[in-house]
């Protein structure tokens, strides 16, 4: 499903590459975490999949298809099978639950009665059945969040990525939001998580990946935080 | 829905920016009037040539000594003349009366001159104006011959300053466009800063390039438009109260400026706003918008 081939990612004016000649396979279907500490290249691998930055060197290939080599005209529609989460939820603040996860549909062209179909039911998955027409700002940080996972979602996306998406969150909330991003792992998508907060890692026991200034230095398949 | 959805986005963009978008309309209405303007000029120029080259004439004048030989051969070689399309022999009693009537409101110039002094002439029309330094050359020094005169020279002034009032719409137009221009990058700017977070998510979730950036553009154009329509409408109010009003008695002398030449200015000035804030928008997408 995704597959690193000797990247190599140097941001310009940087001293070290951010990635270092990573090669790593994911299947359809996994739960990847990527831990590492701050600046160690983890936030580069989610730009890379979802060709926001280019690779220096090496190939990434996502659901087959070569993005390294990609016209700049097909990444619309390549980005329609990636969902993404961050830490800082990326909501607009001027619209509710409802419209935030709406907007997601409309502006990729799905009419008004698909989204009147389609998004009750993935806030009704993510647990907030009642909430639709809430603000952000009347929501807590885990309601947003999870408002983020219902956009990220509601267009059935192969490949789930998070970044930090419990950066925000307190301990008991981190986990509610993990269990939401297992299941939907389960429905068969892939999910790449970047972290570095142990709890989270070590009750998973899921894949774990360490990188360190850029480099892979562990690849486990029940692994804790290390 | 789509459609819907980005007029939507259009007509919140500009009034959003509100102050923003009426400097955008009346610098590219000033500008889109200077260019219908110029080019009003231009094809009325072009019009007024074609009219009067067909009836201008060259005056050849005889000399008051010239004796009646001196005429008939003059005469039989201007009308052999391959250059010459016709001939008309103006005799001094016609001269004269032709004096009394051009200046009839003037009796003081009229009284002035009596039958006799004004000279007798040949009147040549060309079959092309054009030629008229040939036919100067060919005559200027025959016998009986005193003075040859061009009245396209008269014309060609007339001419020079309407091309020069051209030029100088056209430097305005230019220098508004300049200023439109700006304004225009300037509000695309704007509101692609305040529209950032809802960028940002579009590029996230796949939405289509155009589709991200069509809103800019189209608020651009509907400016661009709007402009043009104000544009020509002052075009056309200039034409109501100068041309046919306090400066009738001016443009009585040029050939009139009908109104379906006016008409063909406006799908110009609106084509040239809608590219022009069209081409501008899309320009300044690409450096704060890099979809």
């Amino acid at each position: 499903m995704i597959q690193l081939e000797h990247v190599t990612k140097t941001y310009p004016k940087a001293s070290r590459p951010s990635l270092d000649e990573v090669s790593v396979g994911i299947e359809k279907g996994e739960f990847v975490f990527f831990i590492g500490p701050s600046g160690s290249g983890k936030s580069t691998i989610i730009k890379l999949l979802l060709h926001e930055v280019q690779p220096n060197k090496g190939r990434v290939h996502v659901n087959g298809r070569d993005v390294t080599a990609m016209r700049s005209w097909k990444i619309p529609a390549f980005r329609r099978q990636i969902g993404c989460v961050f830490q800082d939820f990326r909501l607009l603040p001027n619209r509710t639950a409802y419209e935030n996860v709406a907007f997601a549909l409309e502006v990729i062209g799905k009419t008004k009665a698909v989204a009147r179909r389609v998004v009750p039911e993935v806030l009704e998955l993510v647990g907030l059945g009642g909430k639709e027409h809430r603000y952000p700002h009347e929501l807590s940080g885990g309601e947003q969040q999870r408002v983020a996972v219902a956009r990220a979602f509601v267009n059935r996306p192969l490949i789930l990525l998070a970044d930090e998406p419990t950066g925000n969150l307190d301990p008991d909330t981190s986990i509610e939001i993990m269990r939401l991003l297992d299941r939907i792992n389960r429905t068969g998508t892939t999910v790449v998580m970047v972290t570095h907060d142990s709890n989270i890692v070590n009750q998973m026991r899921r894949r774990v990946i360490e990188i360190e200034s850029g480099r892979i230095v562990r690849d486990q398949a029940r692994g804790v935080y290390g | 829905m789509r459609l819907k959805y980005v007029m939507s986005e259009v007509m919140v963009g500009l009034w959003r920016n509100v102050t923003m978008t009426v400097a955008m309309i009346i610098t590219m209405a000033v500008s889109l009037t200077m260019l219908g303007a110029s080019g009003l000029i231009y094809a009325q120029v072009k019009d007024m040539k074609a009219y009067y080259y067909d009836k201008i004439e060259v005056a050849i004048f005889l000399k008051p000594e010239i004796t009646d030989d001196q005429r008939t051969t003059l005469e039989g070689s201007l009308k052999s003349d391959p250059l010459v399309r016709e001939v008309i022999y103006e005799s001094k009693d016609e001269a004269f009366k032709k004096f009394q009537t051009m200046f009839s409101d003037v009796p003081a110039v009229v009284d002035a001159v009596k039958p006799g002094q004004l000279p007798e002439s040949f009147r040549v029309g060309l079959k092309n104006p054009e030629q008229y330094q040939a036919v100067r050359e060919a005559y200027v020094g025959k016998d009986g011959v005193d003075q040859i005169i061009d009245q396209r020279n008269l014309l060609e002034k007339i001419f020079n300053i309407l091309g020069s009032v051209q030029t100088m719409a056209l430097v305005a137009a230019s220098v508004m466009a300049i200023a439109a221009l700006l304004l225009v990058g300037n509000t695309i700017q704007v509101a692609a800063y305040s529209k950032r977070r809802e960028v940002a998510v579009m590029k996230l979730v796949g939405a289509s390039n155009w589709f991200i950036q069509a809103p800019f553009v189209l608020e651009a154009v509907v400016a661009g438009v709007l402009g043009s329509i104000i544009g020509f409408g002052a075009l056309a109010l200039g034409k109501v109260l100068l041309l046919d009003g306090s400066l009738s008695e001016l443009t009585d002398l040029l050939t009139p400026l009908s109104w379906s030449k006016v008409l063909v200015m406006l799908p110009l000035m609106a084509l040239a706003g809608t590219l022009v804030s069209s081409i501008t928008a899309w320009v300044t997408l690409r450096f704060y918008l890099r979809v």
